[in-house]
């Protein structure tokens, strides 16, 4: 029996040639020659350019993410693991992150969005926590681009077809529609897990000599090179690659949580890893190296769904529900015995091997063998050239003439990306686990936390129209506002967890786009004090030369001390004071006025990141005092359309009259401006004074502006006066309308 | 032997499968269609000596498992026959 | 009582289930396991929502061949109380424990939301904590929950009182807009000739702290506790 690796009969010659066809660059090709010292099989080229992808192993982006804080004595798991952790109290730790699926979503929708959603609740139970929640950031094309319609459908199906048949939750996300995703959607999908503090599992392999299990479903061909594919831009091929794309098997999902969450409980697993993007190959060099050790594994072992797959395919099948577990030596029939009871394969495929090597063997033959090192820590990192563009992007002027206000008003609320997303969150169980406090459609979703009094919020972000305008700035402002959200329901953001969508990183006006989101995540959450504990990057979003907006998603995760106490954005009762509070002056710049009505918005005005902090506190201790009523963040359409928001309370609807401007000189950036970090109050009378000593003792601009009436009416400064069940049924049946085609 | 089973919706039930296909295709301008039904289709490989207990075995499955009396009829074809 | 709640594979509200009845209720309830035939002595079986065997070839008909369900139908053949909620009603029919069956919602999509209730008919083991015409605000979320059954079967049961629950608008009445998923005759909950056995689409279980929303749930689980033989 030959030791050296071979190529199969059959197999396509190894060169430069070759590797270039697998996406490596010939100077990675190099490289890895170098590294072995000699050609590589083709079973191990095939491995390196997966492992030395963009989407494996972060080589453009690693030295800018390192930047990122990622400490804080809430910190129970930064990055390096599967996901990142944070204590939430009562000896509870949330271990959560978010994650990409926008390629395999445009090619194949429901099955991408699908199996997005399987592979971050994998991600999740991996360490050991139970998936509690789920959320999902989706950016599609123009609602009138002819594939939007069917993309949609899709990607929500997809993402209800395979979440509800789970059983976790998907409690809050945000839809956005605009023709800069036409050719590249974005799927961006979000898990939380909650785990008793010392009982995560890790992704360290430990103990030479310990088994390596395969758990769960057998391997078939799908999702061959999903991770090279999805470093590589789109073009007319893309739609052919359609067999790549994976499928999801819920039920399976199901089982495997269940099964994997009563194994942990034995003991008896060292380490485990979900078999995600480069399948075995990233899960078992992953777990051996990170734990400093090798490993050796019989493929003729594995579980196959069809005869004659070959080492190559193995290896790099991205076929899902599957699990690769290092187990304690001799405790092997015990962890059989779990996943037997949920039907579920549990096969010896291998063991834990001390010399540093990643060996393969197939019938009597080594088809791998290659440093440990070689396929995560010592893959290609680039610092790739980063240029500001020349000239800023200039929105279009083409308005003729100012819309009145309360056409615009009515035109805001008939926009898809601030019209009611009831549509897509009905296909979603949101209350299954018994934990949903709050759902979706509001500001944050708020989930208590079962015999305990604390309870968690969640909000995921994105702001692209103002990180086009500034990458930087967009970014800072996309953390504060899902820091608001949270802090509005009366939560303290203690952590956060993001997926950075750009282009292609090879154009360094893209890479300048990123670092300077980095930059932007950086600061705020330093200026929050809520690290980033775990995250994905997705680059190459473009299509034939045009790549996406920068579009950083930032999830954030928020801690209540007593869950009684939560706040919710309608307004309660008449009489009730509304004021506002706020960090700076509002602009059109990126907002939905300037796009619907296609003016310049201007410039993005410049973010105060310790004026925003204080919001944030005084929006926490006025909760925790329970001294606000209800409180909206001013997002899409301004202070109007978050006043009108605020009235379409599901148990009684009210009304509002305020006085915004200069009295009877308001302008358009007073009803409908954006950027300046606004949350609308409603608080009783007797409270006011003091909610305006929490806010202007913080240095903060504080205003009444008005109050809450029982007659359900809007009125605003003499100039709108509009009926509420109208404003609610535009807003109500904005998306329904447009999906049934009578536009 | 293969036996092929055709699992309708019943006569008569309400197939909104059916009817959102059948309208689709009719705004895609294809008006004569109607009574669009959209039902399963199973392939099976059954171990039988002849035709006819392969019959018997298939006509067992579809009443035990394959497909429900009160929503759906069936019918099956043996290879051969 | 003594409660079981039956754990399929692919169940998903089961613990949900078991927490209304033994955290908010503070009654006795168990896990049963859908290998065993062991019934482990209880008074009343929930067979609980969810997706049971990913419902891949019609919901809840694999499900019915579970080893348990051959001693559920036995126990209900010897007049035990059994609810079905959502999948447990699906299994239910499969079963052949109650008559119908449920086929995909008329929109063709999953629908979660809370939706209005109306009792049809009170006096019964699974309502007897309620008045004829009460309205209760209840969650749905399935994707399957259209219910069928042949005319003249529907019109048998209206007479005998087998239909218990009905989708009606805030104001108790029927409607097209409040029938969610299209069910004949707006039907929400149905039971056996016997009364002893239940099946009904929406979620008491998610219905049983009003800082989830709403408590109306509990009359369901009250009128079980209260009907112990």
């Amino acid at each position: 029996m030959s030791e050296r690796p071979v190529s199969l009969p059959g197999e396509p010659k190894v060169d430069l040639e070759q590797a270039r066809a697998h996406g490596l660059a010939p100077d990675e090709y190099r490289k890895i020659e170098q590294i072995i010292g000699r050609t590589p099989t083709y079973t191990e080229l095939g491995v390196f350019s997966v492992m030395w992808s963009e989407h494996c192993s972060y080589k453009s982006s690693r030295r800018h993410l390192r930047k990122l804080p990622s400490k804080s004595e809430l910190v129970v798991q930064g990055p390096g693991e599967n996901a990142g952790a944070i204590d939430v109290g009562d000896g509870w730790a949330a271990v959560f992150k978010i994650e990409s699926h926008n390629h395999p979503s445009f090619v194949e929708p429901y099955q991408g969005a699908a199996t997005g959603v399987g592979g971050i609740l994998r991600d999740i139970f991996t360490m050991g926590a139970r998936p509690v929640a789920s959320m999902n950031s989706l950016k599609f094309g123009s609602f009138e681009h002819p594939r939007t319609r069917y993309l949609l459908g899709g990607v929500v199906g997809g993402i209800g077809g395979y979440g509800n048949c789970v059983g976790v939750p998907t409690v809050a996300g945000e839809v956005m529609f605009d023709a800069a995703y036409n050719a590249n959607i974005l799927v961006n999908a979000f898990c939380l897990g909650l785990v008793r503090k010392g009982e995560m599992m890790s992704a360290k392999a430990r103990g030479p000599g310990n088994p390596v299990l395969y758990v769960g479903s057998a391997t078939g061909r799908d999702g061959i090179h999903g991770a090279s594919m999805a470093s590589a831009e789109f073009d007319k091929q893309s739609e052919a690659k359609r067999p790549a794309v994976q499928v999801g098997d819920p039920f399976t999902e199901k089982l495997l949580i269940e099964a994997c969450l009563e194994a942990g409980k034995t003991g008896a697993i060292v380490a485990i890893q979900d078999m995600g993007a480069a399948g075995l190959t990233s899960s078992s060099s992953e777990m051996a190296a990170h734990g400093g050790l090798g490993i050796e594994l019989d493929l003729d072992k594995v579980p196959l769904r069809e005869a004659g797959l070959t080492p190559y395919e193995i290896l790099l099948s991205e076929s899902q529900e599957r699990m690769l577990i290092v187990a304690e030596r001799g405790r092997e029939a015990e962890l059989k015995t779990v996943f037997d009871k949920w039907d579920l394969h549990a096969v010896v495929i291998g063991h834990v091997t001390e010399d540093k090597r990643w060996r393969m063997r197939w019938r009597g033959q080594i088809v791998a063998d290659i440093p440990i090192g070689a396929l995560a820590d010592d893959a290609p990192v680039y610092d790739r050239p980063a240029a500001e563009p020349k000239a800023q992007p200039q929105t279009k002027i083409s308005i003729t003439e100012k819309p009145g206000t309360a056409k615009a008003l009515r035109a805001l609320l008939d926009s898809p990306n601030i019209a009611s997303k009831k549509w897509v969150y009905r296909q979603y169980d949101s209350i299954v686990q018994s934990n949903t406090v709050l759902g979706p459609g509001s500001d944050a979703a708020v989930l208590r936390i079962k015999n305990s009094r604390r309870a968690i919020a969640l909000k995921v972000d994105s702001n692209p129209r103002a990180c086009a305008l500034d990458p930087y700035l967009g970014a800072v402002g996309t953390v504060c506002e899902a820091a608001r959200n949270v802090a509005c329901a009366g939560a303290r953001p203690v952590g956060i967890t993001n997926c950075l969508n750009y282009g292609n990183p090879e154009r360094p006006e893209v890479m300048w786009q990123f670092v300077r989101g980095v930059e932007g995540l950086r600061d705020a959450s330093i200026a929050f004090g809520a690290p980033v504990v775990s995250g994905n990057v997705s680059f190459y979003n473009e299509t034939e030369g045009h790549p996406i907006p920068p579009t950083p998603t930032i999830a954030v995760l928020g801690v209540m001390i007593d869950v009684s106490k939560h706040v919710t954005q309608f307004f309660k009762n008449a009489g009730d004071a509304i004021a506002i509070v706020r960090t700076a002056t509002p602009s059109l710049a990126a907002s939905e006025y300037a796009a619907i009505f296609g003016i310049d918005g201007g410039r993005l005005g410049a973010i105060d990141l310790a004026r925003e902090a204080a919001l944030i506190e005084g929006l926490v201790e006025g909760a925790e005092q329970g001294l606000i009523r209800s409180a909206h963040d001013v997002a899409e359409g301004g202070l109007a359309v978050a006043l009108a928001e605020a009235c379409f309370n599901p148990r009684a609807i009210l009304g509002a009259e305020v006085e915004l401007g200069r009295a009877g000189n308001a302008a358009a950036v007073d009803f409908f401006g954006e950027g300046a970090s606004t949350v609308v109050l409603s608080i009783a009378e007797r409270d006011a004074a003091r909610v305006e000593s929490l806010f202007a003792g913080r240095g903060l601009e504080f205003a009444v502006i008005g109050r809450v009436i029982a007659d359900p009416r809007l009125k605003i400064s003499g100039t709108l006066d509009e009926g509420i069940a109208e404003l609610q049924r535009i807003y109500e049946d904005a998306i329904p309308r447009r999906l049934r085609g009578s536009d | 032997m293969q036996v092929k089973v055709f699992v309708t919706p019943r006569m008569g039930i309400l197939d909104p499968q059916g009817r959102a296909v059948e309208s689709s295709l009719q705004s895609l301008g294809f008006k004569n269609v109607s009574g669009v039904k959209v039902g399963k289709y199973i392939l099976l490989e059954v171990e039988a000596r002849t035709a006819s207990e392969a019959r018997d075995e298939a006509k067992k499955m579809c009443e035990a498992l394959l497909a429900n009396p009160v929503i759906e009829d069936y019918r099956f074809e043996v290879d051969g026959e | 009582m003594k409660w079981g709640v039956v754990r399929f594979p692919g169940s998903l509200d089961d613990g949900d289930a078991l927490y209304a009845i033994a955290e908010v209720m503070g009654q006795d309830a168990r896990i049963l396991w859908h290998k065993d035939e062991s019934l482990g002595g209880v008074e009343c079986i929930l067979l609980p929502g969810g997706f049971s065997y990913g419902d891949y070839l019609r919901t809840g008909a694999i499900a019915r061949f579970s080893p348990i369900m051959k001693s559920v139908a036995k126990f209900a053949a010897d007049g035990g109380l059994v609810i079905g909620i959502c999948n447990g009603f699906q299994i239910l029919c499969e079963a052949h424990l109650i008559p119908g069956a449920l086929t995909r919602n008329r929109s063709l999509s999953f629908i979660c939301e809370r939706v209005w209730i109306r009792v049809e008919n009170a006096s019964t083991p699974f309502t007897r904590a309620t008045k004829r015409g009460d309205l209760l605000r209840l969650p749905i979320k399935h994707g399957e929950g259209l219910y069928v059954a042949p005319e003249d079967e529907l019109r048998q049961m209206e007479e005998r009182g087998q239909v218990i629950l009905r989708y009606v608008d805030a104001d108790g009445r029927e409607s097209d807009a409040a029938n969610p998923n299209g069910s004949m005759r707006a039907i929400a909950g149905v039971a056996n000739q016997r009364f002893n056995v239940f099946g009904l689409m929406p979620h008491p279980e998610h219905a049983v702290e009003a800082m989830l929303g709403g408590v109306d749930g509990l009359k369901i689980f009250q009128s079980i506790a209260g009907s112990a033989r």
